[in-house]
């Protein structure tokens, strides 16, 4: 069996489970007398609702209730809440319009709900979801940015001028244009970040359940954090007291982020549960997910560096729209400002940094945090720019990273955008990834590929994330309306076995097996004695759920608190049990021992003792042996690190293909060495995906075009190179595990190192710049338009 | 409602559906099967995979009654009465070829058939090729590929014994 603690690469305790069709997904899940949701949506991007004739469908077979938008309004139930408050520049809040749960007298995007069937099985509810009428009378919509913030644009939410949302800066403009004023040289780049479907491969899901004997209500629902999604609807919608509300978030297929924020679905079935008295389920099919999961990204930024004449950074100035979408999702306005604009310092010493972020309201679906969330915009555009400026000077690309790195011996790194770094060591990620990839050989590579009539391209990315969210003071002062600690309770059983419960869930992570493995570690009870439990509101203490990679760092931490607590209870009962004092008892290896003696007693003796407390000082001494902690980060954990992807490009197809991506990352203390390889292999992919493949679209008058996997080109196993992956880490230095957190590097690091690869590969075909996805016909034109230039060259 | 009659890992049904029904909701629904997975509408994601007469379909894609008579396994049928796991499910542990597990039934049932046709042998490229239909967000296909390769011999010295 071997080590199964930290550092072991533990095979997973979830996996029999999933590779047995054992899986407990929530469309898995059926209650007795449970009834169907089909909820119709608008396919009008932005329409005035004149009336809605639900009698045909209400009549229809097997239909139990219709209920509209109206219904839950006349019940005073308002919209779904926002939990994030961002300040405009002028002091002023950010607007902040109704989210109704259901329509109410005007959609505003495809997809947006208007009515819900509720029959006795999901065809008859779908059908007669068909039998609806909706009186609409279009009104002008907007869908992209530029066009939402020209003059005269139609407006999205009546009283919100202009379509903005928020006019937020960061950084003193006066001094950063003082630095620009005097540098000597400016270079700039207007670059768009590329709007994604998150799509992770589980459609959402809820089921409502109400007990009609106690008047409880049960929501079993694909979410990241259940506790959350009890606060919110709980409290800010449906108005049910949180000793009535259970949340479960059962087994989750796949969230990065689409599965964090409370859907109307959610408030949807919960309520009508208690309306009709039986259990709800609602399942999305691919379509909705479309049209109703939050998208990503989708931003349009123009970039400005300073340099001196060797190609320092003297100040950064940007300027960025973000897409919010029609409504703002739970954590959206806090995306682009401080999961972004806080990031601009990257990996570099630029000492001035300004940004202005406006963000923006578009009749589209609501924008929020997927994979990554403001870190790879943030990304993108610094490590685009870093490259554009060594295409403007000449000055080589590596060394212009080199030169502008924060050292290794500078941390604690102050940047000028608010976060401080506590560790890093980017000359080494970068040095070990130029090997890895044997970067000196690529010339080489390039000629041979030629002499094929392939154009191949390299490109590099030094990245950094901040991730283990967050400290609640620092969040809350920024207009968190939340806390982001984590929690952990860690039950010791009488006969020594343990249950872990944690307020973080897993979706794909492996927490089972990962936390399981801290336990190994530091009460030493084997593997197979630990059992980690997660996903429900009546289970677990209040928790936050999971997501920017803050489950280690910020839940890992929480266990090891509620262990420290353990041991310190167990040295008490030791030293009773021994006749010692408890300075003198030490606790290793499962064992308590008595200093300089062979006295010992091990866990299990003394969780019996706990739970038996015979021989035992009562005292003193509560029975048990039953911790829980609440562990609130000191800061972000700051991991980074260095991608290097290598292309090659068909000229007669434009088609390019991927032939290798190395990324070296530092990510703290790694629990779990095969996980750890997992998570960035995934990252990567979906980074890969953004770079060349996926691109929510919309028309000029709102449609979503990309509707379906028919026209949203997904990474496929043969889109995707083998990838080389590994770690050079250095510990964060404020929390107890040294854990910086895994889950969206290979996200953030991966779409500049492939655009710039593409650009690299392009280079004599005069590119300086161009947008993801690099589809083959976007490719493809540009080698078209520039060939009879270069034929009369 | 018209009748359907199938054997679903070694156990024979006979099940009223209706002529829309397709055979992942005659499996999950029906049957309880719920290891067989939906992820789309359009028949691209391969969620839904499993064997009928030995063949990977994608169970969305039929009807149920297009499985009357029919021999189905389903990701619930593969391991051994007592609990030993097939070959491929074996290697996807190994290999870490799974993370939210939402999308590896319909993998491995893909995988399965994807080496039981290819005796002669698998180049990676030909795996990654041969996963076309199955989409999974999660892994980024790497240590699925590993996993099938590691697969093939085990599968093959297998069905040589
Ligand atoms: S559900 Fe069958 S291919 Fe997606
Ligand atoms: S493991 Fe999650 S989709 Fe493949």
């Amino acid at each position: 069996m071997g080590f199964q603690g930290i550092g072991a690469s533990v095979r997973r305790k979830e996996d029999v489970r999933f590779l047995s069709g054992k899986g407990n997904y929530t469309d898995d899940i059926n209650r007795p007398g449970q009834l169907y949701a089909y909820i119709k949506r608008s396919d009008r991007p932005h329409a005035k609702i004149n009336g809605i004739n639900v009698a045909a469908a209400s009549a229809a077979p097997g239909v139990v209730r219709v209920f509209v938008g109206g219904d839950m309004a006349a019940e005073g139930i308002g919209g779904l809440p926002c939990g994030w408050q961002i300040h405009s520049k002028d002091g002023s809040p950010m607007a902040e319009p109704p989210h109704p749960v259901i329509a109410v007298g005007k959609v505003r995007h495809v997809g947006d709900p208007v009515a819900v069937v509720i029959a006795e099985s999901k065809q008859e509810a779908k059908d007669a979801a068909e039998l609806i009428e909706v009186d609409y009378t279009d009104l002008p919509a907007v869908a992209n940015l530029t066009d939402a913030v020209a003059a005269g644009a139609p407006e999205v939410h009546d009283g919100v001028a202009g379509n903005i949302c928020y006019d937020w800066v960061i950084g003193d403009k006066a001094v950063v244009d003082g630095v620009f004023a005097s540098a000597a040289k400016i270079v700039k780049l207007d670059l768009t970040n590329n709007r994604l479907v998150p799509n992770a491969m589980e459609p959402r899901a809820a089921i409502g359940d109400f007990d009609t004997s106690s008047g409880d209500f049960t929501l079993y629902t694909t979410s990241q954090n259940p506790h959350v999604i009890r606060l919110l609807m709980g409290a800010f919608v449906l108005h049910i007291p949180e000793n009535k509300l259970r949340v479960v978030a059962p087994d989750v297929g796949g969230g990065f982020g689409s599965k964090i924020y409370h859907y109307a679905e959610e408030a949807i079935v919960t309520w009508a549960a208690g309306k009709v008295r039986r259990p709800v389920k609602w399942t999305a099919e691919r379509s909705e997910s479309f049209m109703s999961d939050a998208h990503g990204r989708d931003h349009v930024s123009t970039a400005e560096m300073a340099l001196d004449n060797e190609g320092h950074f003297l100040g950064l100035r940007i300027t960025t729209l973000a897409n919010m979408g029609a409504y703002l999702s739970t954590f959206a306005p806090c995306v682009p400002t401080y999961l972004y604009a806080t990031l601009l310092a990257g990996v570099y010493k630029t000492p001035v940094i300004y940004c202005n972020v406006k963000a923006v309201f578009t009749n589209t679906v609501p924008v929020d945090a997927y994979r990554g969330a403001g870190r790879p915009e943030a990304t993108y555009l610094l490590e685009r720019l870093v490259d554009v400026i060594a295409h403007d000077t000449g000055i080589d690309k590596v060394e212009l990273r080199r030169k502008n790195f924060i050292p290794a011996d500078a941390f604690p790194y102050q940047t000028p955008v608010a976060l401080q770094y506590d560790s890093g060591d980017y000359q080494t990620t970068l040095k070990v990834a130029l090997k890895t990839a044997d970067w000196d050989g690529f010339e080489a590579r390039r000629t041979a590929a030629k002499a094929n009539g392939k154009l191949r391209g390299i490109g590099i990315s030094t990245y950094l994330e901040a991730c283990g969210i967050a400290p609640s003071a620092v969040v809350g002062s920024l207009g968190a309306r939340a806390g982001l600690y984590e929690v952990a309770e860690i039950r010791v059983h009488p006969t020594g076995s343990v249950t872990v419960f944690t307020g973080t869930h897993s979706h794909g992570q492996g927490h089972e097996t990962t936390l399981a493995q801290l336990v190994v570690s530091q009460l030493g009870v084997p593997f197979d004695q630990v059992e980690v439990v997660h996903g429900d509101t009546a289970k677990i203490p209040f928790g936050m759920g999971t997501y920017g990679s803050r489950s280690l760092a910020v839940g890992g931490s929480a266990m090891v608190k509620a262990m420290d607590k353990v041991i310190a209870k167990g040295k008490k009962i030791a030293a009773h049990l021994m006749e010692a004092s408890v300075e003198d008892i030490e606790f290793k290896d499962n064992t308590f021992t008595v200093a300089g003696t062979d006295k010992s007693k091990t866990l299990t003796d003394i969780s019996l003792a706990a739970y038996v407390p015979h021989n035992y000082p009562i005292e003193e001494l509560e029975p048990g042996l039953d911790e829980t902690a609440f562990y609130d980060p000191k800061n972000f954990t700051f991991p980074g690190g260095c991608h290097i992807a290598e292309v090659e490009i068909d000229p007669e197809t434009g088609v390019v293909e991927m032939v290798n991506f190395t990324a070296v990352d530092d990510v703290g203390r790694v629990v779990n060495p095969m996980i750890v390889e997992g998570q960035v292999q995934g990252g990567v992919a979906q980074g890969i995906g953004q770079a060349l493949l996926e691109s929510a679209i919309y028309d000029p008058s709102g449609q979503l075009l990309s509707g379906s996997y028919m026209d949203y080109t997904m990474p496929r196993a043969d889109n995707i190179p083998p990838m080389s992956v590994a770690t050079e880490n250095t510990m964060c230095t404020h929390n107890p595990l040294g854990s910086k957190g895994c889950g969206e590097v290979g996200a953030i690091g991966s779409p500049p190192a492939v655009i710039n690869a593409v650009v690299d590969a392009l280079k004599d075909y005069g590119v300086r710049h161009l947008d993801m996805p690099a589809t083959g016909s976007k490719l493809w034109s540009i080698i078209q338009a520039a060939r009879p230039r270069m034929a009369a060259e | 409602m018209p009748q359907v009659t199938l054997t679903v890992n070694g156990k024979q049904h006979t099940v009223e559906v209706e002529g829309r029904t397709l055979l992942v909701e005659l499996l999950r629904e029906k049957l309880g099967l719920t290891g067989t997975h939906i992820g789309c509408d359009t028949s691209q994601c391969g969620a839904c995979v499993v064997h009928v007469d030995g063949i990977s379909v994608k169970s969305c894609t039929q009807l149920a009654l297009q499985a009357d008579g029919a021999n189905v396994t389903t990701i619930e049928g593969l391991a051994a009465a007592d609990g030993t796991l097939h070959p491929m499910q074996e290697m996807f542990r190994e290999h870490h070829a799974l993370q939210c597990g939402f999308c590896t039934p319909g993998m491995v049932m893909s995988a399965i058939d994807l080496v039981q046709s290819h005796p002669e042998g698998l180049s990676e490229k030909e795996i990654r090729e041969g996963l076309e239909g199955n989409l999974c967000r999660c892994t980024g296909y790497h240590n699925i590929v590993k996993a099938i390769a590691a697969a093939h011999p085990l599968m093959h010295a297998k069905a040589a014994e």
